[in-house]
């Protein structure tokens, strides 16, 4: 039996909001990345941005308190923060492609060593896209990270070489968080930042398809 | 005297022809023009081309005008396999044309401002850009993206006076502006009609100039 536990959903959302400092302008993704905004303290001041529209995303409200003309990107009911404001679609993604926002947490299938981020597509011939706003938001933002599991259910490498799905963008990850590590991608390559307790840097290795620098 | 007001979802809808590019507000139904959605498959118009952000969820108004064969072409950022538009997009019984978000809402604001096209590096090292014209400015590589104007723009808003001036409830706004401005006939349903005057000129979220018909669709 291994001596460690991989971090559950919450645990990956919770690594990522530690390395989240207060004044950023943050957009994160459909699925993990969305609950990283619940672990960041109340007192420390970050921005989130929803793509359709809304800058200063809050938390979702009770039940008895939802206002119908305000969701996120997930067509989940949020809350606004106070200081919050709305722009137009044409804005919203001017924010994110204009280099305005300081950080973008997606969701992935694949990230290669070289940075190349997998997100939309499980097959290269997809015959229904799912894109959405991911290229958009890939390509602009001041820096863009990744949170996945480290392995797909049946254990195959999510950290690659070469991505073997369809590319959302190229070149454009600088930090991957998973359920077992942090990796920062640097031009040599992945570099490995953090591991879970009991962790071995060989039992990370094993599971890893890409090379892996220890930091 | 100018009154843009119509008495009827059915009068505001009025000329829609066969073969039309409908541009359609709405993320979700967010700012979704429910009514005149509703009001457009009773209208009767086919062969449409429809833009929107999203193939539609299965029992939204938009699956039923497509399990009712009236759209022949979708352009959005995205379709859910399991959804009416996913089902018929595999069956071949309806063209789709996937565009990043971002690029589809700059695409619609450049048909409204006049820009005849522009480059970008969303998507530009991905399979959308296969077969098209990209080059290099400065070290990105970047796609020429075209503008996407539409016949008509169907549109959500909060308030609306007899000019056509409204505004937008918090994320209600999401495409609706942009959309407001890249058609020839916009049309716009609105929760509220106010006086002329009533709302603060310098809290106009879409001026009137924009808009050619408003209906009053309450809450």
């Amino acid at each position: 039996m291994p001596e460690w536990k991989p971090l559950d959903r919450n645990g990956m959302a919770a690594r990522a909001a530690a390395d989240i400092p207060e004044g950023w302008l943050v957009n994160l993704g459909i699925g993990i990345p969305t609950e990283v905004a619940n672990f960041i303290p109340t007192d420390r001041e970050v921005i989130f941005h929803a793509e359709n529209g809304v800058i200063g995303v809050g938390p979702a409200p009770p039940a008895d308190r939802v206002n119908p003309y305000l969701i996120n990107a997930g067509v989940q009911h949020v809350t606004l923060r106070t200081g919050g404001s709305f722009v137009h679609q044409a804005d919203s993604f001017a924010i994110a492609r204009g280099g305005h926002l300081d950080l973008c947490i997606l969701g992935a299938f694949e990230v290669s060593e070289r940075g190349d981020i997998a997100n939309w597509a499980r097959a290269a011939n997809e015959p229904v896209k799912q894109i959405g706003g991911a290229m958009d938001l890939a390509v602009g933002a001041k820096r863009l990270w990744a949170i996945m599991e480290h392995t797909t259910k049946d254990g195959a490498p999510r950290l690659v070489r070469r991505c073997s799905y369809p590319l959302t963008a190229k070149g454009m990850v600088r930090r991957v968080y998973t359920n077992l590590a942090v990796m920062d991608v640097t031009p040599r390559g992945f570099v490995v930042r953090d591991m879970i307790t009991g962790l071995s840097f060989d039992d990370l290795v094993a599971r890893t398809d890409a090379p892996l620098l220890r930091d | 005297m100018i009154d843009k007001r119509v008495a009827s979802v059915a009068e505001a809808l009025a000329g829609i022809r066969d073969g039309s590019t409908v541009l359609l507000g709405g993320f979700g139904d967010v700012g979704t023009p429910l009514a005149l959605l509703e009001g457009l498959i009773e209208q009767g118009a086919r062969d449409l081309t429809l833009v929107c952000n999203a193939g539609g969820r299965d029992g939204s108004a938009i699956a039923r005008l497509l399990t009712l064969g009236r759209v022949h072409k979708m352009i959005c950022s995205f379709i859910r396999p399991a959804s009416e538009a996913g089902r018929l997009h595999v069956e071949g019984k309806l063209d789709v044309e996937i565009v990043p978000q971002g690029t589809l809402a700059e695409r619609i604001r450049a048909a409204g401002a006049g820009i005849t096209g522009f480059y970008t590096p969303t998507a530009a090292d991905t399979v959308i850009a296969e077969g098209r014209e990209t080059r290099h400015i400065g070290d990105k590589l970047c796609l020429l993206e075209l503008p996407m104007p539409g016949d008509v723009a169907l549109i959500d808003a909060w308030q609306g006076d007899r000019w056509g001036n409204l505004t937008y409830r918090e994320s209600q706004r999401n495409f609706n502006p942009i959309m407001a401005m890249a058609a020839p006939l916009t049309i716009a349903e609105v929760r509220h009609i106010v006086e002329l005057g009533e709302i603060d000129p310098g809290h106009v979220h879409t001026s009137g100039i924009f808009v050619r018909r408003l209906v009053h669709v309450p809450a």
